[in-house]
């Protein structure tokens, strides 16, 4: 069973640590404490040297102290502290860089209120756990036979076909009914093909609705989308080896995951706020009239600074947005605000919770509008980013990769 | 008998000291043993559940972080029942800790305004500390006990 150890403060008085073993045990893995005595909370603590008040945070840091020394040994470590604690958040990012700089151990980080239930954290918990458990599916580079991947997120859904390491054909529509969503979109990539579903060797599902589609098309593999869209990102861009970083801007939430040689180590997740997220954008195409495929050319001519933007909520920033519009600025500026604000609030929000490793693989939909991309760029110091062929189709190219030698539908037959 | 409040709320030392005295210590791990017991709830480890936090806006606003109303959930009603009080400040974990700085702050600042009398000690660093520190104790609660006497 998956060692998940919890380095956190409250989670008890926040009433909220069975969702969080429940999340946990839901993907076969056990949250465990790191056991310590008093005197070596004390002699972490000062060996760490940040002077936190709280004694919690102490308990933190020693029992991440305890993790680095190896005297407890878990596979994963989830860092937890109560949402808006500005103490908590100052340690809770410093234990985090600790663990990582000192050892190889995958680690997430949550910030919790009361409201937090286990459905929030399972996309977490089942990343943690797929990366300790199923590295060898991870470690694979290469496609073969005939498999399909379909990736059911919160705004589109996905569908591709490969075919002998080769994308044949690709599938999207907008997400209604799962089944039938999945349906339409893999109808048009078979299209592009002589093939239909009787011809695969194997079916993988990613995205919020893979457990409906994997157990409708009997699905091979079904898996998160955190590990699935770094896989598929690094295979496209042809970063297998070395390390780099992938920044997928979805319509629900965003992910950023470290890779290195091929295989995830590290990932935050952010799904707080809709201002940080693609339907921002999206909302935004829509008051400029525009359609989204030319919100990111329009960008690209605008300049941000000229259109003003006090807040980065979907509601009240698109209105600055609206009021700059009527006292004349230009539809370029305020595309391109649009697009530095989202990138700017994924910056404060994530970005800076990680520590980014070069190349920059940036994917989802969102990385079609080329003013994000420029915009991404932009806020981290102009940092190459790479957007692949196909990178608005992630989630089921990586579903596709990883499920092929898994799949042996035409040696049934 | 008086209600004494103790801090940190879960000092054993402190709740045997008044028991002896025969006062009633007001303390966590009776209210937590209240939860625990409670078969209805099933929440491990302490049966604390979303609810709680959502009491604790009693004593803390919605800004304050969940952790903080949490524990004011447990420790605030032992503060509005609380006839008297005893804060040691500086006490090491072994001696009692609630873990989370802004919810001392917040405990110890309810309790100094809520107009009773309020003993703070400094926690002591060696045995004739030690000594001078239980007598400070026995004597306010001794001086309580007479206040009692004289308002029965």
């Amino acid at each position: 069973m998956v060692k998940i150890a919890l380095v956190s403060c409250g989670t008890e008085y926040s009433g909220i640590q069975k969702e969080i073993e429940k999340a946990a045990n839901k993907f076969g893995a056990e949250i465990i404490l790191p056991e310590i005595d008093l005197d070596y909370i004390d002699e972490s603590y000062e060996k760490f040297g940040f002077s936190a008040q709280s004694s919690s945070l102490k308990l933190m840091i020693a029992r991440a102290m305890a993790i680095v020394e190896g005297r407890s040994r878990p596979d994963a470590v989830f860092i937890a502290t109560c949402f808006r604690c500005a103490e908590a958040a100052l340690v809770r990012n410093e234990v985090r860089r600790f663990i990582q700089n000192n050892t190889r151990i995958p680690v997430v980080t949550y910030s919790f209120t009361e409201r937090t239930k286990a459905d929030e954290l399972f996309i977490r918990m089942e990343a943690l756990a797929t990366t300790v458990t199923r590295r060898s599916i991870l470690a694979r580079e290469k496609q073969e036979g005939l498999t399909l991947g379909l990736d059911s997120g919160s705004t589109t859904t996905k569908a591709v076909l490969m075919e002998n390491n080769q994308v044949i054909g690709t599938g999207w529509t907008a997400t209604k009914d799962i089944i039938e969503s999945a349906k339409t979109a893999a109808a048009e990539a078979f299209g592009q093909t002589d093939y239909d579903w009787d011809d695969l060797d194997g079916i993988g599902t990613t995205g919020y609705g893979r457990f409906t589609m994997g157990q409708e098309f009997k699905a091979e593999l079904i898996q998160e989308e955190l590990s699935v869209n770094a896989k598929g990102a690094v295979y496209l861009a042809d970063c297998q080896k070395g390390e780099a970083t992938v920044l997928d801007i979805g319509g629900m939430d965003n992910k950023v995951i470290t890779v290195n040689n091929g295989i995830p180590d590290n990932f935050t997740m952010g799904g707080i706020c809709a201002g940080a997220s693609g339907r921002f954008l999206d909302m935004t195409s829509r008051r400029l009239d525009v359609d989204i495929t030319e919100l990111g050319p329009l960008a690209v001519q605008g300049d941000w600074r000229k259109a003003m933007l006090n807040s980065y909520c979907i509601v009240f920033g698109i209105q600055d947005l609206v009021t700059t519009l009527a006292a004349g600025g230009s539809k370029a500026d305020v595309a391109a605000a649009a697009c530095h604000s989202v990138s700017e609030q994924v910056y404060e929000q994530q970005l800076q919770e990680i520590d980014i490793r070069e190349p920059l693989i940036q994917v989802g939909g969102t990385s079609l509008i080329s003013g994000l991309v420029e915009a991404v760029s932009e806020t981290l110091g102009g940092i190459e980013v790479i957007v692949p062929e196909y990178s608005q189709h992630i989630g089921a190219v990586g579903a596709a990769l990883l499920v092929s030698g898994m799949g042996h539908r035409q040696d049934d037959k | 008998m008086v209600k004494i409040a103790v801090y940190p709320p879960n000092s054993l030392i402190l709740a045997d000291l008044l028991e002896r005295k025969g006062h009633t210590p007001l303390v966590l791990q009776k209210q937590i043993r209240q939860k625990i017991k409670d078969p209805e709830i099933d929440s491990p480890p302490m049966n604390i559940t979303e609810d709680d936090p959502i009491q604790g806006l009693k004593y803390a606003a919605i800004e304050v972080p969940s952790g903080v109303r949490g524990r004011m959930a447990i420790i605030g009603p032992l503060i509005d029942e609380a006839e008297a009080a005893i804060v040691v400040d500086g006490a090491p974990y072994g001696f009692g800790c609630i873990g989370c700085a802004r919810t001392n702050e917040l405990s110890i600042f309810l309790l100094r305004n809520k107009g009773i009398p309020v003993l703070e000690l400094n926690y002591p660093t060696n045995q004739d500390e030690t000594y001078v520190m239980v007598n400070q104790i026995n004597d306010f609660v001794d001086s309580l006990e007479e206040t009692d006497k004289e308002e029965e």
